[in-house]
């Protein structure tokens, strides 16, 4: 099928006058009925049939069409009595406020209209429609107050809107009759000055008097499974309207008394009002007979759920897939690992051409339930057909040039992986497919940083690329590799991570192997190049053998020791976080600088298998024996406690004494509190610091937390000493009973433990109140979580609608969608971020790299 | 031949080279290599043209935000003023709010007063706002005489210096329509003209209360803290109007936390600076790592129109062009029936409006068109 592109160029907006109402009519509704006996549509009721079809079978009387072919067609009602649109009603009450009363002319003399007008024009022209609004509203403002019209000479009274619907003038009400006889007189080019198009708008169609009914499709009705018609919503509000408007038409006819006409007039008013919108102010929702408040038109385009940010920003899409992810670290970094069963479903077109003839033919052989197979033959008139045992014969007989086959992904075909939230770019990447066995879908574990997932039960999506020009794209701008660095700070997403960084530091830091076991080793993780070892092999020239032979690197460890990597050999210091972690991986981002994204992500997948592949000839593990401290540190822990508690102690009794030193700017209460709490914290430092002292060199915390592998001196302490001081919004705990934490304690009892300082480690296990006090702040910390995720999201989703249309243009300037500068110079200097290192040129590597200083 | 290269390469580069290559003492032959290296590494670090770099901004604060705590309060340092820090206060910068939640300043000395604690502090006392409440113990009605009698705190006067002439005037500055005068035991009396009611008086001995006596309007603490070496005055509460018209302060230093301040006292260049020193701030304060360029980036869109504007439905996101943009944003109704009335026309110029219909995107590799000669076709 040839496709005809169609570009829409621009949409524009404007009213439908009662004219056009009438001309895009198909149908004038008269009766309120929706079918008859047969359940077939009445003429000229809300279903009538020449509004489109929405049962399958039955042909619309408009245009010929079947069910879905139809795109509906508009109707409309007469309206008995002119009715006002609630969405208008501030908009007449400007137009009723800056006319005369009398003439209908603005209450502007012809000079000072002119004038106005071309500065309203100039301000558009120069700074947009928004500033042209503000304009407007200020010349409204000036006009209210008048009091004598400057061409009738005519004296003005004030009009006020009653909300929701009411106007008065002074105290005379004005029924839309009169509005609409007034608005018919302003001239067109008075209404300019007003922010009317007349192009597009009249002032009086702002009252209507003909009222279109939208077509079928739109409202189409279910039929439940009694066999019982429900109708739409806005079918129901429209029944209302026709129902009263014909009540009104024969009351009007036969003569009625004012009273009655006037009260259905407030009625349909009441209708057409909750059918445009049905959540005003001061108006009842009209609801269904269950209670439930109807959804009508307003209600349908708001909101998240509404037409535009659910239907119309939101697409959803075919050739996409869902499951649960799980981890394999012997797969690439760009590729992913997908389920047989949905390599069955998920397929990519391919056309026939001379030299994949053969090769396609097998797909179509294979059929749909032998993989790799194939699921549909498109003919190149369009037709698609799909291959089962019956049609797979003649399919594979017509099969020629110009047939496109949709055969199952294999190996190697593109595909693009995405996790919500999709905070950062980062969070929709391209990977390699690879088809595996089980039902999950597979990921290299270091690739988890940037989806910022793990895999306790997270699923993910696949979609599959259907054209040439998305593919070349998704494989030339999305891969892994091409996202190594990200854009928020020029740092490496992607690098080694927990075991893989403990692996590469005792590798690099005290590990020797035998040749056979380096060399073993190294092929295990892709190295082809095995240098020539002796007999006992370094862990630092393992680690070398991986990198390139001209790899130069002067970097620090965490520890600020030198790291120095000359002609591709690691010659001092160890490898630890700093050097190959996430977003602080000096090493990788030289990697990458040098050898370009490619290489650099072959060399840290090299890497990051290395490290876990170095554990396996250790055995890297910790046990409860790790946390134990000895004697004569448990004592310094024990003294250094009890002294702390001691300080506080002192601190409360100078406080009650009165004599404590007050912090400028604070109460008495305040500094007392301040200074307890930042005496227990000290303490916790401070144990800190003994038990890191104490620890052997050999103890996997030690080395877990010493090679930025996880966790910190911090977690050791509260396991193995103490917890320390639980606050709660930057202050020790003081909620509870009058006066006390517990019931169990002293009122006005300010001791550590009574204010949620827990003095038990972990391992020794914590007493219930201790444990209390833990789970407050635990709890706090959820809420705090729970409070936070929403904040944040509509920040970015604010940021993210003001921010989407700039763009660096071809000059280097970014501007806005209506081309407005923004910035001369992206960010100053043109500076890709995600290009750069952590924002700029590093100068001294430069020089280092040029002249070899 | 540094001098050729300037405009080539940015002015801060340059000068960073300037200065490592004095340094390490490079050589003419050496200079000119690295130059060339380094505009060669600057061409390949540039932007691309069509880089939405925008959505990449508006990323890079939205994948921290997720990260940020959302303790209101904190106490940095021994004891520092309570400012709102984290997730609330990054949105109060970028919502663009007319009053800070915690406004407060930073107020430098001028030199040398800046090392002399002792003029720090005499500064900071005559800088902060005191109120006629803090000089008095209590406030009596008279009900039969229908006056106030205000009993002063002798103490507090003594400490900040006040005598009760001053407060005399104060209040005879504000209250017009009443006589002021000393009572036989020292007290103040206030009493107004003409007949009143109780009611009247009572309201009255709230305003009294309330009587500003001396100091900055606004200005609620103060306190004075070395920091670099030198003595700078924090406070609650903001008025860089009046601040910066004492003698010993620097009017090229201090500085506001309330942006709108700033924009009205320094212009709208002080007010993007500020908005950049306050997201900083935010951002460092929490311990993350984002770009300059990004808080350059949305400070420039805030301010670009030569007034302050948030990143809200009313701010920033209100002036674009296109009605569809905005109408998928937040309120559509308004804009759809607004666009109808003036009768607006969309031009499909930027990103959501072309993803509602299904078009490519006018950004990346949506940008570029292909421009080709057709030829003719000959009959």
């Amino acid at each position: 099928m040839e496709h005809v592109y169609k570009n829409i160029n621009s949409i524009s907006f404007g009213f439908f006058s009662p004219k056009l109402i009438k001309k895009m009519s198909s149908v004038k509704v008269v009766t309120p009925e929706l079918y008859d006996k047969e359940g077939y549509p009445v003429d000229g009721g809300l279903m009538d049939i020449r509004l489109g079809v929405i049962d399958p079978g039955l042909r619309c009387k408009t245009c010929g069409s079947k069910l879905k072919e139809c795109p509906g067609h508009f109707g409309y009602i007469e309206l008995a009595r002119p009715i006002i649109h609630i969405q208008y009603t501030k908009t007449i009450l400007d137009f009723l406020r800056s006319t005369c009363k009398d003439c209908g002319r603005i209450l502007l003399s012809d000079e000072e209209l002119k004038l106005k007008l071309d500065s309203l024009k100039d301000i558009e022209k120069r700074y947009g429609l928004f500033f042209k609004r503000k304009k407007i509203k200020e010349i409204i403002n000036s006009l209210k107050n008048l009091k004598k019209c400057p061409h009738c000479k005519a004296k003005q009274v004030n009009v006020k809107l009653e909300r929701p619907l009411t106007f008065f003038e002074g105290d005379k009400k004005l029924s839309p009759i009169e509005i609409k006889t007034k608005f018919e007189k302003i001239p067109d080019e008075d209404t300019e000055i007003l922010g009317l198009n007349p192009k597009y708008a009249r002032p009086e169609w702002l009252i209507l008097t003909l009222l279109p009914i939208p077509p079928v499709t739109m409202r189409p009705s279910i039929t439940l499974d009694t066999g019982e018609r429900s109708e739409d919503d806005l079918t129901h509000k429209l029944g209302d309207i026709v129902r009263i408007n014909q009540r009104l038409f024969e009351n009007i006819n036969a003569g009625a008394p004012e009273v009655i006409v006037d009260d259905l007039w407030d009625l349909l008013q009441y209708h057409v009002t909750t059918y445009f919108d049905n959540t005003v102010a001061q108006i009842p929702p009209a609801r269904h007979r269950s209670g439930q408040a109807l959804k009508t038109l307003t209600e349908r385009v708001k909101s998240k759920e509404g037409r535009f940010r659910y239907n119309l920003a939101g697409k959803r899409v075919n050739f996409a897939a869902r499951t649960v992810i799980s981890p394999d670290p012997e797969i690439k970094f760009n590729e992913v690992g997908v389920p047989k069963a949905i390599a069955y479903e998920l397929t990519v077109p391919e056309r026939v051409t001379e030299w994949n003839l053969e090769r396609l033919k097998e797909f179509v052989k294979r059929g749909p339930k032998k993989y790799p197979g194939c699921n549909y033959v498109i003919r190149p008139d369009g037709k698609k057909k799909k291959i089962t045992d019956e049609t797979k014969e003649q399919l594979l007989e017509e099969l020629q040039l110009g047939y496109v086959i949709e055969r199952h992904i294999i190996n190697n075909d593109i595909a693009i992986f995405n996790r919500q939230p999709s905070l950062h770019r980062m969070s929709i990447m391209a990977h390699k497919i690879k088809i595996l066995p089980y039902k999950s879908f597979r990921l290299n574990p270091a690739v988890c940083t940037p989806y910022a997932g793990d895999f306790d039960g997270d699923e993910m999506n696949l979609h599959i690329p259907q054209t040439e020009e998305a593919r070349a794209e998704a494989e030339v701008l999305m891969q892994v590799q091409t996202q190594l660095i990200t854009p928020k700070n020029g740092t490496n997403i992607i690098g080694c991570l927990e075991d893989s960084v403990s692996g590469n530091y005792l590798l690099t830091k005290s590990m020797v192997f035998n040749k056979d076991e380096a060399v073993q080793l190294l092929f295990s993780i892709g190295v082809k190049k095995i240098p020539n070892f002796n007999n006992v092999v370094e862990g630092k020239e393992i680690f070398s053998s991986v990198l390139p032979g001209d790899f130069e690197y002067i970097g620090k460890t965490k520890d600020n020791d030198d790291v120095i990597i000359k002609k591709g050999k690691l010659i001092k210091g160890y490898i630890d976080g700093a050097s190959i972690g996430e977003e602080r991986g000096n090493l990788i981002r030289k990697l990458h600088r040098d050898y370009g994204e490619d290489v650099a992500l072959d060399l840290l997948s090299k890497l990051f298998r290395l490290g876990i592949k170095a554990l396996f000839y250790k055995g890297f593990s910790t046990s409860l024996k790790d946390i134990d401290l000895k004697q004569d540190i448990l004592i310094r822990i024990r003294k250094l406690l009890k002294d702390s508690e001691d300080g506080v102690d002192e601190l409360i009794k100078t406080y009650n004494a009165k004599k404590l030193e007050i912090l400028p700017g604070k109460t008495a209460e305040e500094s007392l509190e301040l200074l307890i709490l930042q005496t227990l914290n000290k303490v916790r430092n401070k144990i800190g610091e003994i038990i890191g002292e104490s620890l052997n060199e050999e103890n996997p915390l030690r080395i877990m937390f010493h090679s930025g592998a996880k966790g910190s001196i911090l977690n050791l302490t509260m396991m193995a000493s103490s917890v320390g001081q639980q606050a709660l919004r930057g202050k020790r705990i003081r909620h509870g009973y009058d006066g006390r934490t517990l019931s169990l304690f002293k009122k006005g009892d300010l001791s550590p433990r009574s204010r949620g300082f827990i003095s038990s480690g972990f391992k020794k296990g914590i007493d219930p109140v201790e444990f209390f006090f833990g789970s407050m702040t635990g709890r706090d910390s959820l809420m705090d979580m729970a409070l936070r995720t929403p904040k944040s999201g509509y920040l970015y989703r604010r940021l993210a609608n003001a921010l989407q249309d700039l763009k660096v243009e071809y000059d280097y300037t970014v501007r806005d969608a209506n081309k407005t500068v923004i910035q001369f110079k992206y960010g100053e200097d043109s500076i890709d971020v995600s290009k750069s290192e952590k924002g700029t040129i590093d100068i001294r590597n430069l020089i280092r790299e040029v002249i070899g200083k | 031949m540094i001098e050729s290269y300037k405009g080539k390469i940015p002015d801060l580069l340059i000068e960073e080279f300037e200065k490592i290559s004095k340094e390490d003492n490079l050589t003419k032959i050496q200079k000119e290599a690295v130059l060339k290296a380094l505009e060669k590494r600057y061409d390949s670090y540039k932007v691309n043209p069509g880089e939405a770099v925008g959505i990449v901004t508006a990323e890079s604060f939205g994948e921290p935000g997720t990260q940020m705590t959302l303790k209101v309060f904190h106490f940095a340092g021994v004891s520092e003023l309570n400012v709102t820090v984290g997730l609330p206060r990054l949105i109060e910068i970028f919502d663009a709010r007319k009053e800070a939640s915690t406004p407060s300043m930073e107020i430098y000395l001028k030199k040398p007063y800046n090392k002399d604690i002792k003029k720090a502090k005499k500064l900071a006392a005559l800088i902060k706002e005191v109120k006629l409440r803090e000089l008095s113990n209590e406030f009596l009605i008279n009900i039969i005489k229908g006056h106030i009698e205000i009993s002063l705190n002798k103490r507090n006067m003594r400490d900040l210096g006040i005598k009760d002439d001053l407060m005399i005037n104060s209040l005879k500055n504000k209250f017009k329509k009443t006589i002021v005068r000393k009572s036989a035991g020292g007290n103040i009396i206030i009493k107004p003209e003409g007949e009143t009611i109780l009611k009247d008086i009572y309201k009255l001995k709230e305003k009294v209360k309330e009587t500003f006596i001396r100091g900055v309007e606004g200005i609620t603490q103060v306190l004075p803290i070395k920091q670099n070496n030198e003595f700078v005055i924090l406070t609650m509460g903001s008025n860089l109007k009046e601040v910066i018209k004492l003698d010993l302060v620097d009017e090229t230093r201090t500085i506001s936390n309330n942006i709108f301040e700033v924009a009205s006292v320094f212009g709208i260049e002080a007010a993007r600076e500020s908005v950049v020193y306050e997201a900083k701030k935010v951002i460092e304060d929490q311990g993350l790592d984002v770009d300059v360029r990004h808080i350059l980036f949305i400070a420039d869109l805030m301010c670009s129109s030569g007034v302050v504007k948030g990143v809200t439905r009313s701010g920033v996101t209100s002036e674009k062009e296109s009605v569809l943009a905005r109408a998928s944003f937040e309120t559509p109704l308004k804009h759809l029936v607004n666009a109808a009335l003036s009768g607006e026309e969309d031009f499909l110029n930027s990103v959501v409006e072309n993803v509602i219909l299904n078009q490519p995107v006018p950004l990346g590799t949506g940008l570029p068109g292909l421009v080709a000669t057709m030829k003719k076709n000959v009959k």
